[in-house]
């Protein structure tokens, strides 16, 4: 089986497509205009100071920053410390990404109108009169449901489940599952409705009933690229679990926090390099797996 | 001598030779279960929590606190600014992430600074000369990994530090880690142009700066720009979270309304962020079809 293609998301860079057709000049220079008026409109909104962003004296004060950082305090109590947070930033990352697959595969089933509906499985059946009615309201729901878990951004979720839960890790792995619940419920959905059809009708020549066929005839189908799209949004799991502390949902991102309220500079430069060597294990693992399932 | 009518293949290896190899679900199960349980522990995983009698009151009173989401025309004259605040963000935080990002891109692209054919020529025989473009484009794929390796969120919240609250760190932040990763992007698609074209080019005399103007940059601009759209949607779902930790946009006015408590605001405000990513989304895939 061929390596399975990731989707395009915010945290992968998406293959280079081929190069566009030339389009009209005018068009180009219509799109320009617009770019440029979008540009000065924003540049009042923004609150941007591009001449002191470029002055001798922000460079001044960013190479004192750079000095401050450096070097990376690397005393006992910061390392212990900082491993604490990164095995902590592991686990919510862990935890929530089970979590979120947990979600998904409950939902997804709802989800994908080839097994609730319409399609090859339901085709004996041509007038479902009112059942058909009956079939689609879950699969609405099941949509909807994971729409809005995918909509709000894990870092709304973590605020949210702070406050329903209070501070700690625990929240930061609710947050992670609830929204990656969404995403891979979404991407789970579209590997069901692209199976091969032609298993499934062997199947159901043989006389197997539905239950049969999703456990026979889908399940062996779909479950890498299952297995691939989970490890995948681990990765992205790992990174996001970094920095959820922020608004305290624990690991790495508390004490960054911590580091940078209390002007602890060489500290937050130990952390940071910590989230480094973490999420560079974290994709070796991931990469590793994938290259195993495919 | 007759050929043996059936020939039996021997065993397979793995049936008979228990390798390491085989061992490995079993390993790996066993790993994963200790790490479950590990992690369980760690990440504090408490479902009792939503059951206990304060978890069941403030679950009660988010849920009941989000309907009806506030609709008055006050809240929303008032939630206007920090909406444009945030597409304005990322305006100029994806243009300072294009500044960042052409010219260490150009730099860190191996065909054009060190290898390739518009530069065989003249390094051939002057190893002081490749050793140093060979430093300077190490240099550049550094700086473009260090940037991207720092989440957005740091550098938020370092700027914060550094500017002060409002949008200007969120520029900033977006600017930063997003010209990391649009650099990268830009050293792959100008290392992925034909290189025929560039030939041609240079067979005819031309030299390295018309190479580039005539030959490389009429490839690779539509590429560029797609991507370079494509990441200014990133950013706008980027700028509305990084308020969060102060940077302006309505990740800030989501703060503020979720520390007082006022859910049916947060509901409000999340309603709005997916109209207008949906709206950038919409913009954003028009213009990439014109192109």
């Amino acid at each position: 089986m061929s390596p399975v293609p990731l989707p395009n998301t915010c945290e992968t860079i998406p293959p280079i497509g081929g190069g566009a057709s030339p389009s009209s000049t005018w068009k180009n220079a219509a799109i320009g205009l617009a770019f440029v008026a979008f540009l000065i409109w924003s540049y009042r909104g923004a609150g941007i100071d591009l001449a002191q962003l470029f002055s001798a004296d922000s460079f001044g004060q960013i190479l004192i920053y750079i000095k401050k950082l450096l070097p990376p305090d690397l005393s006992p109590n910061v390392l212990r410390e900082a491993m604490k947070g990164s095995i902590e930033t592991f686990a919510i990352s862990f935890m929530g990404t089970l979590l979120a697959v947990a979600i998904a595969l409950s939902v997804v089933f709802f989800a994908s109108r080839n097994l609730i509906f319409s399609g090859l499985l339901y085709e004996m059946e041509p007038k479902q009169g009112w059942r058909r009615k009956a079939r689609i309201v879950p699969y609405l729901a099941a949509k909807s449901l994971l729409n809005i878990l995918r909509t709000v951004p894990e870092m709304v979720w973590a605020l949210i489940f702070v406050f329903l839960v209070g501070l700690g890790p625990f929240p930061g792995v609710l947050a992670l599952g609830v929204h990656t619940g969404g995403v891979l419920g979404k991407l789970f959905g579209e590997v069901l409705e692209n199976v091969d059809s032609q298993p499934i009708e062997a199947l159901q020549a043989t006389g197997a009933n539905r239950l049969q066929i999703l456990f026979y005839g889908i399940a062996p189908q779909v479950l890498p690229q299952f297995i691939s799209y989970t490890l995948y949004r681990w990765e992205v799991n790992i990174r996001m679990a970094a920095v959820l502390g922020m608004v305290g949902a624990g690991g790495l991102g508390q004490r960054i926090h911590i580091a940078i309220s209390l002007f602890f500079e060489q500290q937050l430069l130990t952390l940071i390099i910590a989230i480094y060597i973490l999420v560079t294990i974290v994709d070796y693992i991931s990469a590793y797996l994938r290259r195993k399932v495919s | 001598m007759p050929q043996p009518r059936f020939r039996v293949k021997p065993p397979s290896p793995s049936l008979t030779r228990h390798s390491v190899k085989a061992y490995f679900p079993y390993l790996f199960a066993g790993l994963f279960v200790l790490v479950f349980f590990d992690s369980w522990k760690r990440a504090e995983i408490a479902p009792e929590l939503f059951f206990s009698d304060r978890g069941r009151a403030s679950l009660w009173k988010f849920l009941t606190g989000m309907f009806p989401p506030e609709v008055s025309w006050n809240f929303l004259s008032l939630m206007l600014q920090p909406a444009l605040e945030t597409i304005q963000i990322s305006i100029w935080g994806t243009a300072i992430a294009v500044v960042i990002g052409f010219p260490l891109g150009l730099l860190g692209t191996h065909t054009l600074v060190v290898g390739g054919i518009l530069n065989d020529a003249e390094l051939q025989g002057a190893p002081l000369r490749r050793g140093l473009r060979q430093g300077i484009y190490l240099l550049a794929r550094s700086l473009l990994s260090l940037f991207r390796s720092i989440p957005e969120f740091v550098w938020a919240f370092m700027f914060v530090r550094a500017v002060g609250l409002g949008p200007f760190p969120g520029v900033l932040a977006i600017g930063v880690a997003y010209g990391g990763m649009l650099g990268k992007v830009y050293s792959e698609i100008f290392e992925s142009v034909n290189s025929r074209p560039l030939e041609a080019l240079q067979a005819t005399g031309a030299n390295k700066l018309q190479v580039f103007f005539y030959g490389w940059l009429p490839q690779a601009l539509p590429n560029f720009v797609s991507y370079t759209l494509y990441r200014w949607e990133c950013a706008v779902r980027a700028s509305a979270i990084l308020g969060l930790v102060g940077a302006g946009g309505l990740g800030q006015q989501i703060e503020i309304s979720m520390r007082m408590f006022n859910f049916n605001e947060v509901l409000t405000i999340l309603i709005m962020l997916f109209l207008m990513v949906a709206a950038v989304d919409y913009l954003s895939a028009k213009v990439r079809a014109m192109l």
